[in-house]
């Protein structure tokens, strides 16, 4: 959130845009100073890129998921916001793929200046998000800024950040954000939130305020008091969406779910799908690791560290003098589920994942996260059978 | 300073062994918060990289360091030369907390560079005569040749400090074996005793089944423990342990907690 004041009751601001009032919106943050950050279609899919104009959203697109797949389609409705999630997430902006951290110098007499990163990053608005990508967001501010050591990289990026968060209408075969209890209806966290409606009453967008630059904003577009059809037809459409999740989660407990399945079968047989190649921790908005890189220039004199992505699933994660400790592809996607849906719970207080689907829709061999977890719960029930009938 | 290394001036840097160093720094100018025994650095060899390196020795705003070359890091910095400088952050992670176990025996065992982080604490026990019970120190090293601190081992034990090696000629007359066998001559009350170990994983290990075996609890058995680090700061994901961060919820973590952890193939 842009303001750390308390929201005004949603009431007070709920107000109709219609798409007109969408571009106000877009020009009024940019009038701003933002950068407004937002979906646009290119490149056969619906990317989050910098807008110059609410123009670029992705009217009249939507999207087809399944796992191990992804198509843009054509939606007859013209709406913008009527598509799930796509293959990048908001992290790509607060916590970029390569950020220099320091650089250093050394003089001729071998002392060392180090200088910090004086990263000024632009003032951005996101336009679109989705309640479970809020939920990500919000999951990846207790990683990075929420502990004792606080990333000032993170920092600068997610302070301004103002949040226009979009309730999901159309969920995607792949999503499941009612199983981890992130969506589909805006949660706390935005400064704005926008319901799209698109009705034989036309095309428009239930909008709210949650912080007072939020109501600020909405104040200076056009638009009309939320009448009674619009406010209905949002909360349907919201109450529609929950129950059209294409996937779930089993219903138990997941955390005790891994903790107790760290010897389970089901690991050897999607290991020998897995081909480890890190894509769904590249495409999951929570995941946050990184490595360091120390470059020099050719005089050896001046040197710097870089941060960039990395992901559990390479074999030099884990390296240490002897080896590294997760040498099968087996332990490596344990490591990353039981830590998504486990022990992130001990670290961070909190589960790691927020049922968006990506790891489903972007893993090349289609392994899906919520099956992993009902075979890993099928297994455990199996053996409290074997155990009760006095089996081994 | 923990996101960004503050420089240290290179003092001595010693020969322990053929691949081991003891490098002794002091600060340029600001120095980091005072270390406590059992936590670490991450030490920064200029145009390298960083690696964590326990602290082997804290003397106000000086750090010791014992470094095995090991990798590119490792070897830059166990070639630093007095006078140069190196970037350090820091302090990171769980102590020891020697404190913690006044008026209790104390076993320590340590095998092979696993003793730099605990030659801090074996002093600070050292410093505060009549704080603890029996002081006994046990070190395994590969060969004679690898022994650490040889000069200072005679002063450490009270009544008790056994060495041995895996593997020595005709002139070593002392202990060959593994360090675990070294705990018969110790002088413990096992249910009055806080143990401190690091070491290799399965040194550890073991060390714990016997300590455990005697009789001392596991939650008085502490542990230090080691993986692959990238920030320290609890951003990068690369040192965890099932549901640990061992940048921060380590290295020292007690051994009810870590044993369950330590016998899963591949945590």
């Amino acid at each position: 959130m842009a303001s750390a004041t308390a929201p005004p009751a949603a009431g007070d601001t709920a107000c109709v845009l219609d798409r007109d009032g969408m571009g106000a919106l877009v020009r009024e943050l940019r009038a701003r100073g933002r950068t407004v950050i937002g979906p646009t279609v290119r490149d056969d899919a619906i990317v989050l890129a910098k807008l110059e104009s609410a123009e670029e959203l992705p009217y009249g697109w939507g999207v087809e998921h399944e796992a191990g797949y992804y198509r843009v389609r054509r939606r007859p409705d013209g709406a913008a916001f009527a598509h799930s999630a796509g293959p990048q997430s908001w992290k790509s902006f607060l916590h970029p793929e390569r950020v220099r951290q320091w650089a250093a110098d050394r003089g001729p007499d071998g002392e060392m200046t180090v200088r910090p990163e004086r990263d000024e990053p632009p003032s951005f608005a996101f336009l679109g998000v989705r309640p479970c990508d809020l939920r990500a967001i919000q999951i990846q501010d207790r990683v990075m800024i929420g502990g004792p050591h606080r990333d000032a990289t993170y920092g600068a990026r997610r302070g301004g950040a103002f949040l226009i968060v979009v309730e999901c209408t159309e969920p995607g075969a792949t999503c499941f954000c009612v199983s981890m209890d992130t969506g589909p209806a805006a949660r706390p966290g935005y400064d704005l939130a926008l319901t799209e409606v698109v009705d034989e009453a036309g095309h428009r967008f239930l909008a709210r305020a949650g912080t007072d630059e939020g109501a600020e904003i909405l104040a200076a577009l056009p638009r009309r008091p939320a009448d009674d059809l619009t406010r209905t037809r949002a909360r349907e459409d919201v109450e529609a969406a929950a129950g059209r999740m294409g996937r779930t989660m089993p219903e138990v407990d997941l955390r005790a779910l891994l903790a107790g399945t760290l010897d389970a079968e089901r690991w050897n047989d999607v290991a020998a799908r897995c081909l480890t190649c890190g894509n769904c921790t590249m495409a999951c908005p929570t995941c946050f690791c990184t490595t360091t890189e120390d470059v020099t220039d050719l005089t050896g004199d001046h040197a710097e560290r870089w941060r960039r992505w990395e992901s559990c699933y390479d074999l030099d994660f884990t390296h240490l003098p002897g080896g590294s400790v997760r040498g099968s592809g087996r332990s490596r996607y344990r490591q990353w589920l039981t830590h998504k849906l486990g022990t992130w719970w001990d670290q961070f207080d909190s589960s790691g994942c927020v049922g968006c689907g990506r790891c489903i829709v972007w893993c090349p061999v289609g392994i899906d996260i919520t099956e992993e977890a009902h075979a890993l719960h099928q297994e455990s029930l199996d053996g409290q059978a074997g155990t009760e009938d006095g089996r081994p | 300073m923990t996101a960004v290394p503050l420089p240290y001036r290179v003092t001595a840097n010693r020969p322990e062994s053929a691949d081991t160093r003891t490098i002794e720094l002091q600060p340029v100018a600001e120095a980091l918060p005072v270390f406590a025994p059992g936590q670490f650095a991450m030490v920064y060899a200029f145009g390298v990289g960083d690696i964590p390196v326990s602290v082997a020795g804290i003397d106000g705003s000086a750090l010791t360091h014992t470094i095995r070359g090991v990798g590119a890091t490792s070897r830059a910095l166990c070639a630093v030369r007095a006078g140069t400088q190196v970037g350090v952050r820091g302090p990171f992670g769980t102590g020891w907390d020697l404190p913690s176990a006044a008026g209790r025996d104390l076993i320590i065992v340590a095998g092979g560079i696993g003793l730099a982080p605990l030659r801090p604490l074996v002093r600070e026990a050292l410093s505060a005569p009549g704080t603890y019970g029996r002081l006994n120190v046990l070190v395994g090293a590969r060969t004679p040749a690898d022994l650490l601190y040889r000069s200072e081992l005679d002063g450490w034990g009270h009544p008790y400090c056994g060495v041995t090696v895996d593997r020595a000629g005709p002139e070593w007359t002392g202990n060959v074996g593994v360090v675990t066998a070294l705990l018969d001559q110790a002088a413990f009350d096992p249910h009055d005793t806080t143990a401190f170990a690091c070491g290799p994983e399965v040194m550890i290990r073991a060390a714990a089944r016997e300590l455990l075996h005697r009789g001392v609890p596991a939650q008085h058995i502490r542990i230090s423990l080691e993986r692959n680090m990238h920030c320290a700061t609890g951003h990068c994901g690369h040192c965890q342990l099932g549901p640990l961060l061992l940048c921060r919820d380590g290295p020292v973590v007690a051994y009810d907690r870590a044993k369950p952890l330590l016998t899963v193939r591949e945590l």
